[in-house]
C-alpha cells in the first residue's frame, strides 16, 4: 500500500527540488508526483506518492515542514482524504471493435476525448486501483499508450495553517547597528 | 532614502546594515564588480588562500562570537570549493552567509567559463539558498539570508549572484521587513510540557543533563548553570557543548560518547531521567542506540522539531529555544521544590556518590614519559597555559579527542571544532576566523600533522595579517585516528596512514616570515609552549609526540557506551 504526502509550498524555483531532495537523499523512490498552483498563485500544492515506512516518513515530513519554502507538509495516509488520479490512453482498434470499447469505457466512467481513423483517446479518472483495472481491460482490445497523472489528494480535515508573520528588520538589526556605531565599522 | 547604485554597492550596503565588520573571501572573474566596490568600502575583506578556508574561517568567526560569519567566492571552482565548509556549518548549526558570484544571467546553463550549478549543488549543503534574478530583489534576499542563518536552528545560507546583477544599477532603499511565510520557528516551550518536565525532574532519583551545541547557539550558559544547581543534577556536555557549563563547575561530568569519560558514559547508562538540552543524539554520543540510557525517561528540548524523537523517542518533547525553556523551567523547578524534593533526596545522594566513585575510578588517562612527549602531556600543558580562558580551535582526529578530554573551558565559544562533519583542514582557518573575531584572545590552533598539511596555504594569511595564532602541531607522523582503528580492528595492517616528509617547522614558518620550532623532549615542552604564547605574533610549534599512542576510553563502533575499552589491550601490537 503506497502513501500520500500533501505539501503546500511557495511557487518558487528550486522549491520542488528541496522537497523531493529529502526523499532522494535517503534513496527513496517517488512513485508519483503532481504539482500545480493553488488559488493563491504564489503557492503550489504538491501530492507525492511514496513507499516509505511510517517512522521514517514522519521524520521526512518533519524535515519538509522545516524547509523555508514549505508552508505545510501533511501525511494523508491514515487521514480522511480523497485521492484521485487521471489517465489518458490511446487505443488503436479496428472499426468493428469500437462500439464495444466505448461501452466498456462507459462502465468505468471514462469518456472519449479524441477520435481518429486509428483509434481513440480516452480519459478516465478514479482511484489508482480502479484505473489499473480499467487499463487491464483496455489492453485486451489492442495496443494502448498510457499517460497517468499520478495521484492528487485533498484532505477532508480542516488543518490550521501556521504561518510566520512579517519580521521587522529595524528591531532585529538594532543590535548590529549599535555595534557599528561603536566603531567596529567606522574604526 | 533612495539612491542609484550598482548591485555590488547595494550588497555592501546590506552587509554593513547587518553589522558585518569583516568577511573572508577570494576574488575571481565574475566577482570583479563586487571587489571593485569593496576597494573603497570600510568593511574589511580578509584574503584567504583557498575558498574552502574562507568558509571555515567564517565558521570560526561565527563560532567564536555567535554573529553571522560571512564568506565570498567566485563562480564555478570558487563556489564548489565552499561546499565542505557549508556542510560543516550545516552539521554544526553555525550561522554563515556565503556569497558566490555566478556567470552573467544570460549565460547560465550554457556551460560558460567557470560556470557551475551552484544553486543546485549547494541545495543540500545549506539551510536555504538563493539565486538572485534581479537587482531589485537583492536587498530583500540578503536580509532574508542573514535572518535565516542566525534564527531558529542556525545554519549556512548561500546567495548566488550573477555578474550582471553586481553591475546592474538599482535604487537602493533599505528593506524594512522580510516575510518568510513558511519559516515557522517555535521559541517558547509549551508551558504545560515544561511543568510536567519539572515534576518529572523532582521525581527522578538518578537524573542526568545531556547538554549540547544548542546551549552554545542559544547563549543559554547562565540558564544551564542555574538549572543544574537548582535541580541538583549532574551534567555532561557533548563535544559541541563543551563550555556550555564551565569545566570547573562541580556538576560537570565531562564529555560522553565514543571517547568520552568513564563517568560520563556510566552516568548516562545508569540514569533514570535524561534531560536532553539542545542535542541530537548523535551516533558518536549514543553508541548502540538501543542500549543508550536504557533505564531513562527522556525530556528533550530542541528548537528543531525534526530533532525530537528522531533517534530516541522523547517522553516529554519540548520544542523551543533552550534559553527560554530553561528560564521557564527554572521558575517552575523552584515552585515545585519544597513539596517534591524530600521524597527523592536519599536516592539523589546515592546517585551523586555513585558518580563521584565513577569519576575517581577512571579519570582520563594522562600518561607522562621521560623520553618522549605523550600527546596527553601536550594537552595538559596547553590546558595549564589556557586556564580555561583561551580559544582552542582543533582539527579532526586523535588530537581533537585528547584536547576535548583534557583542556578545560570556563566559557562557551572557546572550543571550536568540526564536530558533525569532522572535516580535516578545519582547525587552522577556523582559528584565523576566531582571531579576527576576538583579537583580544589567546587563540590556539591545535592540529594534527595530517590536517595541518591540508591548511599550509593559510600560513600566508596568518603572516599577511600578523595574526598571533599559536599553531600547535601534534605530530605523531601518522593519520593517528585511522591508524588507531587499523591497529584495533584491521589486524594492525597500517595502510596509507604514515605521513613522512613533514616539513621543518622552523624553516616553514621562517619562509613565511614568522617563528617556528620543533620540540621532542618532554622536559622542554613547557618552555617551548610558553615561548610560543609569549611571542607577540604567530608561532608554529611542531610537537613530536609518541607515534603509537591511542585515545581511550573508546567505545568500539556499534558498542553500548558502557562497554568501553579503558586502556590499550596488553596484546596490542606495536
Amino acid at each position: 500500500m503506497l502513501q500520500v504526502i500533501s505539501v503546500l509550498l511557495e511557487n518558487k524555483p528550486g522549491a520542488l527540488m528541496r522537497v523531493t531532495g529529502l526523499l532522494t537523499a535517503r534513496g527513496y523512490n517517488i512513485e508519483s508526483l503532481t504539482v500545480a498552483r493553488t488559488l493563491d498563485p504564489d503557492l503550489s500544492r504538491m501530492s507525492i506518492v511514496v513507499d516509505v515506512e511510517e517512522r521514517l516518513r514522519s521524520q521526512v515530513i518533519k524535515q519538509m515542514n522545516k524547509l523555508v519554502n514549505v508552508l505545510q507538509a501533511t501525511d494523508l495516509t491514515d487521514c480522511p482524504a480523497v485521492c484521485r488520479e487521471m489517465t489518458l490512453l490511446r487505443v488503436r482498434a479496428p472499426l468493428e471493435k469500437r462500439a464495444t470499447i466505448i461501452k466498456e469505457a462507459e462502465i468505468f466512467g471514462a469518456r472519449v476525448v479524441d477520435s481518429s481513423i486509428d483509434g481513440f483517446v480516452i480519459e478516465a479518472t478514479g482511484d489508482s486501483e480502479k484505473l489499473d483495472e480499467f487499463l487491464d481491460v483496455m489492453q485486451s482490445y489492442g495496443d494502448i499508450d498510457v499517460t497517468r497523472s499520478g495521484a492528487i489528494a485533498v484532505s477532508l480535515e480542516l488543518r490550521k495553517l501556521r504561518l510566520q508573520p512579517p519580521i521587522h528588520l529595524a528591531a532585529s538589526l538594532a543590535e548590529a547597528e549599535e555595534e557599528e556605531t561603536n566603531g567596529v565599522l567606522n574604526g | 532614502m533612495s539612491n542609484l547604485m550598482n548591485g555590488a554597492k547595494i550588497l555592501l550596503e546590506c552587509l554593513a546594515r547587518e553589522g558585518v565588520d569583516c568577511f573572508f573571501g577570494y576574488p575571481g572573474g565574475v566577482t570583479l564588480p563586487f571587489y571593485d566596490a569593496l576597494y573603497e568600502h570600510s568593511i574589511k575583506h580578509v584574503l584567504v588562500r583557498h575558498e574552502e578556508n574562507a568558509c571555515f574561517a567564517a565558521s570560526g568567526y561565527a563560532r567564536a562570537t555567535g554573529k553571522v560569519g560571512v564568506c565570498c567566492a567566485t563562480s564555478g571552482p570558487g563556489a564548489t570549493n565552499l561546499v565542505t565548509g557549508l556542510v560543516d556549518s550545516l552539521m554544526d548549526s553555525i550561522p554563515v552567509v556565503a556569497i558566490t558570484g555566478q556567470v552573467t544571467s544570460k549565460l547560465i546553463g550554457s556551460d560558460a567559463f567557470q560556470e557551475a550549478d551552484t544553486f543546485g549543488i549547494t541545495r543540500s549543503c545549506t539551510k536555504h539558498n538563493y539565486m538572485v534574478k534581479t537587482v531589485a530583489e537583492l536587498p530583500q534576499i540578503i536580509h532574508e539570508a542573514f535572518y535565516l542563518a542566525a534564527s531558529g536552528r542556525p545554519g549556512p545560507v548561500l546567495v548566488d549572484i550573477p555578474k550582471d546583477i553586481f553591475q546592474a544599477q538599482g535604487h537602493y532603499t533599505p528593506v524594512d521587513q522580510i516575510h518568510l511565510r513558511g519559516y515557522r520557528v517555535t521559541t517558547d516551550g509549551h508551558t504545560g510540557q515544561i511543568r510536567r518536565a519539572a515534576q518529572m525532574i523532582w521525581e527522578s532519583e538518578r537524573p542526568m543533563v545531556y547538554a549540547g551545541g544548542g546551549i552554545i547557539a542559544a547563549g543559554a550558559e547562565t540558564e544551564l548553570k542555574d538549572f543544574v544547581e537548582r535541580a541538583d543534577v549532574p551534567a555532561v556536555c557533548t563535544l559541541m557543548g563543551l563550555g556550555g557549563l564551565s569545566s570547573n563547575h562541580p556538576n560537570f561530568i565531562s564529555m560522553p560518547g565514543m571517547h568520552g569519560s568513564y563517568a560520563a558514559n556510566m552516568a548516562l547508562s545508569g540514569c533514570d531521567l535524561l534531560i536532553a538540552l539542545g542535542v541530537r543524539f548523535d551516533d558518536r554520543v549514543t553508541g548502540r542506540l538501543a542500549a543508550f540510557a536504557p533505564h531513562a525517561r527522556v525530556i528533550h528540548v530542541d528548537i528543531d522539531p525534526a530533532e525530537i524523537s528522531k533517534n530516541r523517542q522523547a517522553d516529554i518533547p519540548i520544542v523551543g529555544d533552550v534559553k527560554r525553556v530553561l528560564q521557564k523551567l527554572n521558575r517552575v523547578i523552584g515552585e515545585l521544590e519544597p513539596q517534591l524534593r524530600t521524597k527523592t533526596a536519599p536516592g539523589r545522594r546515592a546517585w551523586w556518590k555513585q558518580i563521584r566513585e565513577w569519576k575517581d575510578q577512571h579519570p582520563y588517562d594522562s600518561p607522562r614519559s621521560d623520553s618522549e612527549i605523550k600527546p596527553q602531556h601536550l594537552m595538559a600543558e596547553i590546558d595549564r597555559l589556557s586556564g580555561g580562558e583561551a580559544i582552542v580551535a582543533t582539527d579532526v582526529g586523535q588530537h581533537q579527542m585528547w584536547a576535548a578530554q583534557l583542556i578545560r573551558f570556563n566559557h562557551p565559544r572557546l572550543w571550536i571544532n568540526s564536530g558533525g562533519l569532522g572535516a580535516m583542514g578545519f582547525g587552522l582557518p577556523a582559528a584565523i576566523g576566531a582571531q579576527f573575531a576576538r583579537p583580544d584572545k589567546l587563540v590556539f590552533a591545535i592540529v594534527g600533522d595530517g590536517g595541518f598539511q591540508m591548511s599550509i596555504p593559510e600560513l600566508a594569511t596568518i603572516a599577511s595579517y600578523g595574526l598571533p595564532v599559536k599553531i600547535i602541531v601534534m605530530n605523531n607522523g601518522y593519520l593517528g585516528m585511522v591508524r588507531q582503528w587499523q591497529e584495533l580492528f584491521y589486524n594492525n595492517r597500517l595502510s596509507s596512514v604514515q605521513l613522512d616528509c613533514f616539513p621543518d617547522a622552523e624553516k616553514l614558518a621562517g619562509a613565511y616570515g614568522f617563528r617556528g620550532s620543533t620540540v621532542e623532549n618532554p622536559r622542554e615542552l613547557a618552555v617551548a609552549l610558553e615561548a610560543a604564547v609569549r611571542e607577540p605574533g604567530p608561532y608554529l610549534l611542531n610537537v613530536r609526540v609518541t607515534p603509537f599512542e591511542n585515545v581511550y576510553p573508546m567505545v568500539p563502533a556499534g558498542g553500548a557506551i558502557n562497554e568501553m575499552v579503558l586502556s590499550a589491550p596488553l596484546t596490542a601490537a606495536k
